[in-house]
């Protein structure tokens, strides 16, 4: 059983990136492009110092938002409200984080706290909207994408924009006690010297620390079991004692404030202010990781990696005039290959399982007989 | 029962429907009158609001047959994307009506990917409706990146303009010709009248009926002909079988499998159609976002309509009215505030008079934080405007969702042969 289980989450998600590939290169084929050409292209950039770096930065905020996505799968919850979330988050961390100035970890903690604050008071809205109301969480936090994307636009060029006369539309500068500073000197201690300009988030230890606190709370805690017993057997873990409407707001609320974070990475390690044209889509790929890594921290760590590598090396492409969007491609069928996939091969082991079951009885009424 | 019959018979739900239609439409004249503005009920509001209503509505019967065989249908969106992309290249290729009909095989397309992950292989539904939706996205981008290259005028986001499809106005209720010969306009007549309440009722009817595009009239009729599609033949009667109980209609000989497949790809097809209402209706062009939640609205539409038909087209409406009122500038939505909290803070005090003390304190005090915001903010600024058809469909649904009855079956995963 052990062994079948680890062959569906390992291989599930390797035959699907397979399949996506090889359905993005007949596209190419289909528009006279060579894939192999292109895919060596790709991989040959994307493996220098400097991409991998990137690749890893890129992958942080997908990472976080896969967290958040992943926590709402385990119960059946779907947070599609990841998208605006972290904008709106991001907004508020970015304008409350230049207010002030305090001692270096004290600051970034403070931001780090008003995200969460802000990610989870967004996630409670949709909550409150199923719990009280009966609104279906998929609707409501889609719709709440588009209030936030609305809101944080309104509240950008009214409220929080800075007066001053620089050339981009931003935010105030956040004090340098605000910043997450870069990990390339701890690169330098193992003789990995990065070029300028690729400076690897120092949000990484973050990131690693909440993929192990999530493990932690989904599989060794009390929330944790009554979480996913919610999600295997809704009726069975309300007979049981788990209060339906409780876990649903607790579970928005975590998946929220992990929502908030999403932007960070970005904001505290590149940014430090919140330009107009803040990064987007880190919530809709963040749902496509989350699916790709099974809800699992390990398997969503690599799903992010993979798309923050795509994202990085098909940079080239443009160059050597092949459309980068064969990535979006990669991405949309790969999320859709590893859900049938996964579904396909738990059936087949279900099926062995099931048959080798059978054969053991079989055999044991046999040997009844033969003693008989 | 006929048809006669049926319209005849007053049963209360659809009068209470009629009745609150026309209080709304009441309270929008008074807040009107106070306001100063007269664009909430005109005709060019009711046009827009009605224009707009279009693809949400086929977007909400796309769901409607995929959900009542059992199928959710979160792909809707993308569905859509794919019918406003096909659409605008058949446009483009060979002429408008040749648009609409591939905007309506690309939804179809989508609809099959979905069919095939959730019937077949047994897929999560709001699992494959969320890849498909980040597909059809990227796969567009796709392929306008290869077809809309800058020397055809278009680019990665968007399609060089293409040739719509023309209005017509309605012969007798709104002027329109019939072989050349001038109908009287009996609703545009009365607008001009200038009476209370009548003329701004016949000003909705005549932009209703004036104007009117060719694909607009055929959306409208898919709402009777779903109807007596799903309600009154035996394949209908088949196809819902498979929404309430999957297992019952297996053991009844319906092939369950297969309904489904007809279902969610006819829901892909419609949706593809609301796509391709968008741009050969309303925008004249492909752009890359044009649906901008429409899909995911008329799921909306689908659960505040308690998935009917009829339901469905009302929903349509009133998030059409909310989509149209961003376009219609910030003196129609501050007047809008007016009246939705007269209205609110009016049936609180009919709440009172049937002494349900909480709702109705609850009711006034929304109407009266709304009556304050009115009173305080002299301009809705642009960017929130955006918000207000999301912002409507979510309070809409706050208010409805509770009385409300999917069909039993919905979301369920079915596999043949298979145990409940």
């Amino acid at each position: 059983m052990k062994s079948g289980k680890l062959l569906t989450s390992v291989v599930a998600p390797l035959i699907a990136i397979i399949i996506a590939f090889g359905l993005a290169a007949l596209a190419l084929l289909l528009v006279d492009i060579n894939p192999i050409t292109a895919y060596k292209e790709m991989f040959v950039f994307g493996t220098s110092t400097e991409s991998l770096i990137i690749t890893v930065n890129n992958a942080l905020p997908l990472f976080v938002s896969a967290l958040a996505v992943g926590i709402g799968f385990k119960m059946g919850l779907f947070n599609i409200g990841i998208e605006g979330t972290y904008l709106i988050a991001a907004l508020f961390a970015a304008y409350i984080g230049a207010q002030f100035s305090i001692t270096p970890v004290l600051h970034v903690t403070a931001i780090l706290l008003v995200a969460v604050a802000v990610g989870a008071f967004w996630a409670w809205i949709p909550a409150m909207l199923k719990v009280k109301r009966g609104v279906h969480e998929v609707i409501a936090t889609i719709m709440l994408n588009y209030i936030a994307f609305a809101l944080s636009a309104y509240l950008f060029l009214n409220v929080f924009k800075a007066e001053s006369s620089s050339l981009t539309i931003a935010t105030d500068l956040i004090p340098e006690t605000g910043w997450i500073p870069s990990l390339n000197p701890v690169l330098g201690w193992f003789g990995i010297e990065a070029r300028a300009g690729a400076n690897l988030y120092g949000f990484l230890i973050i990131a690693i620390f909440l993929g192990i606190g999530y493990h932690y709370l989904v599989n060794k805690s009390r929330y944790g079991y009554d979480l996913r017993s919610s999600g295997v057997n809704a009726a069975a873990a309300h007979a049981s004692g788990v209060d339906p409407k409780r876990m649903i707001v607790r579970t928005m609320l975590i998946s929220g404030g992990l929502a908030g974070l999403v932007g960070i990475a970005p904001l505290l390690g590149f940014y430090h202010q919140y330009p107009q044209d803040f990064p987007r889509n880190f919530g809709f790929n963040g749902i496509a990781v989350a699916l790709l890594g099974r809800n699992h921290p390990v398997g969503m760590a690599f799903g992010a990696l993979l798309f923050g590598f795509m994202q990085r090396s098909s940079l080239i492409l443009d160059l050597k005039d092949v459309p980068k969007e064969i990535v979006t491609i990669i991405q949309g069928i790969v999320v859709l290959a590893v859900v049938i996939v996964y579904e396909v091969i738990s059936r087949y082991v279900q099926r062995r399982v099931v048959a080798a079951a059978a054969r053991a009885t079989e055999a044991e009424h046999a040997t009844v007989e033969v003693a008989a | 029962m006929t048809l006669l019959q049926r319209l005849g018979t007053f049963d209360r739900r659809r009068v209470r429907i009629v009745t609150v239609a026309l209080a709304a439409i009441l309270v929008m004249t008074i807040a009107e009158v106070i306001t100063g503005t007269s664009d909430l009920t005109s005709r060019s509001t009711a046009s827009a609001a009605f224009r707009l209503a279009i693809p949400i509505l086929l977007a909400g019967l796309g769901g409607l047959y995929s959900e009542r065989s059992g199928v959710v249908n979160i792909g809707l969106e993308g569905m859509m994307i794919a019918g406003t992309w096909f659409a605008a290249w058949g446009a483009w290729m060979y002429g408008p009506w040749q648009g609409a009909l591939l905007g309506i095989v690309g939804g179809g397309l989508f609809g099959l990917l979905h069919a095939l992950a959730t019937v077949t292989f047994n897929v999560d539904h709001i699992v494959s409706g969320v890849a498909i939706n980040i597909l059809g996205l990227g796969a567009m981008r796709f392929l306008s990146s290869i077809v809309y290259t800058p020397e055809t005028g278009g680019s990665v986001i968007q399609s060089p303009p293409v040739q719509g499809i023309a209005n017509i106005d309605l012969p007798f209720l709104a002027g329109g010709t019939i072989f050349g010969w001038d109908t009287p306009d009996l609703f545009g007549w009365l607008e001009n009248q200038g009476w209370f309440f009548i003329s701004d009722i016949a000003g909705i009817i005549r932009g209703f009926a004036g104007g009117i595009n060719w694909l607009t009239l055929i959306g409208l009729a898919i709402v009777p002909l779903t109807a007596w599609l799903l309600w009154r033949t035996s394949w209908g009667l088949r196809l819902r079988s498979c929404g309430e109980d999957p297992w019952a209609a297996e053991s009844l000989g319906v092939p369950v499998l297969r309904m489904k497949y007809y279902a969610v790809i006819i829901s892909g097809m419609l949706a593809g159609f609301g796509g391709a209402f968008l741009v050969l209706v309303q925008a004249g062009i492909y752009r890359e976002g044009m649906t901008g939640g429409r899909g995911f609205i008329g799921l909306g539409a689908l659960i505040f309509g308690n998935w009917m038909p009829t339901g469905v087209l009302g929903g349509a409406l009133v998030f059409g009215f909310g989509d149209s009122l961003r376009y219609r500038g910030p003196e129609v939505v501050r007047s809008f505030i007016l009246a939705v909290a007269i209205g609110l803070i009016a049936f609180g005090i009919f709440a009172l008079t049937r002494s349900k003390i909480r709702t109705a304190v609850i009711q006034t005090v929304i109407g009266a934080a709304f009556l304050l915001f009115y009173l305080q903010v002299e301009e809705v600024s642009n960017q929130l405007l955006a918000a207000v058809p999301y912002l409507i469909t979510l309070l809409v649904l706050a208010a409805a969702s509770q009385r409300l009855r999917m069909p039993a079956a919905d979301g369920a995963r079915y596999a043949k042969g298979e145990a409940r």
